[in-house]
């Protein structure tokens, strides 16, 4: 216990082994991990979080190095956690996107941490989501989470994120695409990257007219959005009722219009502009109170997962005193039983338990 | 509580250091360790030793696996030692050396800290023993 005070207090003193140690404790949830992460909150909240997704081949580690790159020239230091796939059968993984931060090696301002999937039911979200909280009380400004979009695994995991970018590679497939349900919906701005390509125009279009949809036919005009000068609005019309005056801005600060950033990641350009949409969106989240839903809503569901995997772990305790799973599985397999009648079973005692306390409480 | 099940992984980075060219070998040993179930981080030609010792530190990995092949080793390794024990990390991080590493300069690697060397023509399943063997206790 008081080895993990010295490395709390060392993160906190901005020793980077000691940050990378706490991530490697969150990761292999180690003896006393808990302890440890529970201490870090106090230290939290100075960060604005990042998420880049995207296909495989998007272009996403070179534009991370990019935003890591002009953070740093504007003096501001920057966490990176890259999340790769791991293999399924061995667990193995070949975390690989640290190869492609090329601009920023040499400079320990830019703390770059590959992560992979290990275990399940949300343990890389909740572990990546400790990670960033390892990575705000180490001091950084800017974290970056980087994530192949390829699943509802990584929508959870950008989802820890306050900004999500969602990077969409030029001829990514017909306009169907776009109204499928999915990575798409959780952007708050789209990067078009390797814009330089043929067909980058056709993606902007596609994108644009997708966003157009989503506004309920075109409503808005998509420049600018309204939400940062709610105050001005009220300000400038303060002779209308002024019910229908907050009404308005209210409305009006809700509506966060994706914006769609064309950038050629390789070369650096519009890595400005996104960086300009990313402090836009941070105001906009401010200004219409979005943020302070988004974090309860965030701690509701780290509450939510923690529970979950204390009542998993008792469950598979349960599971294991009634024999293992294995010879449960086989009887089903003999048509002797089925699995809800098991689950029935080996739950009835937890159940009967459950209830014996609410009598006591009483 | 009981519920906190530990998912201890061993984590390698295969480095390429210096001028050569050539990382056949490595995508291979990354390639070996990723089937034997660890976690891999490659670094990419051409780093130099501060590289190398960021990523090693930042990765916070068990094992640095370094391939060399252009003849530098005694000049480039000792500078990635020195790396790794500015950061505290040089104890407790498992340095090997792979590639063509002629047999009189190894002594003074392993009193560098190189815990082993391997040479051309060790098989890869000798390699995985040795770091599951070998991989520091935390």
């Amino acid at each position: 216990m008081s080895a993990d005070e010295d490395l709390l207090e060392d993160l906190l003193a901005g020793k980077h082994r000691a940050l990378a140690r706490v991530i490697s404790k969150i990761e292999n949830r180690g003896p006393g991990y808990r302890d440890l992460v529970s201490e870090l909150y106090a230290h939290t909240g100075d960060a604005d979080v990042i998420g880049i997704t995207g296909s495989p081949g998007a272009g996403k580690s070179t534009l991370v190095d990019k935003l890591a790159e002009t953070y740093r020239d504007r003096g501001e230091t920057v966490g990176v956690i890259a999340i790769d796939p791991s293999s399924p059968f061995t667990g193995g993984a070949v975390l690989g996107d640290r190869i492609r931060m090329a601009s920023t090696v040499g400079d320990m301002d830019v703390f770059v941490r590959s992560m992979s999937a290990r275990g399940t039911l949300g343990g890389l979200s909740t572990a990546t989501a400790d990670a960033v909280k390892a990575m705000d009380a180490f001091g950084k400004d800017k974290i970056i989470i980087e994530t192949v979009g390829a699943g509802q695994n990584e929508i959870d995991i950008v989802r820890t994120a306050d900004t999500v970018a969602v990077l969409v590679p030029p001829g990514s497939g017909d306009e169907i695409q776009t109204l499928k349900a999915g990575i798409l919906e959780i952007a708050d701005v789209f990067v078009v990257n390797k814009a330089d390509r043929d067909g980058a125009d056709r993606t902007v279009q596609e994108l644009r007219d997708m966003i157009q949809l989503d506004e309920g036919g075109g409503m808005s005009g998509g420049a600018g959005g309204g939400g940062h000068h709610s105050q001005e609005v009220i300000d400038a019309h303060d002779d209308w009722d002024p019910e229908d005056d907050v009404d308005e801005a209210d409305a009006d600060a809700e509506r966060w219009t994706t914006p769609i950033v064309e950038t050629v990641a390789t070369r650096g350009n519009g890595v400005d502009d996104l960086i300009d949409e990313f402090a836009n969106h941070r105001r906009y989240l401010v200004d219409s109170g979005e943020h302070a839903e988004q974090v309860r809503g965030r701690y509701a569901e780290e509450i939510r997962t923690l529970l979950r995997e204390d009542v998993h772990a008792m469950l598979e305790d349960r599971l294991a005193a009634a024999g293992g799973v294995d010879d449960l599985a086989e009887a089903v397999r003999q048509g002797e039983t089925d699995p809800y009648s098991i689950a029935d079973d080996v739950l009835a005692p937890v159940e009967a338990c459950l209830e014996d306390l609410e009598i006591d409480d009483r | 509580m009981s519920s906190e099940q530990e998912q201890e992984s061993i984590r390698c980075l295969v480095a390429k250091v210096g001028l050569d060219g050539h990382d056949r070998g490595a995508h291979v040993i990354a390639r070996a360790f990723r089937d034997a179930g660890f976690e891999v981080i490659y670094s990419g030609l051409h780093k130099a030793p501060e590289e190398i010792v960021q990523a090693a530190v930042q990765e916070d990995v068990d094992v640095l696996g370094i391939s060399i092949l252009s003849g530098a080793h005694d000049t480039l390794i000792p500078k990635i030692m020195d790396g790794l024990e500015e950061y505290g990390a040089k104890e407790d991080t498992l340095v090997l050396a792979g590639g063509v590493i002629p047999e009189e300069d190894r002594e003074e690697l392993y009193e560098e800290g190189v815990a082993a060397v391997f040479g051309p023509g060790t098989s890869v399943e000798e390699t995985i023993d040795f770091v599951r063997e070998n991989a520091p206790e935390r």
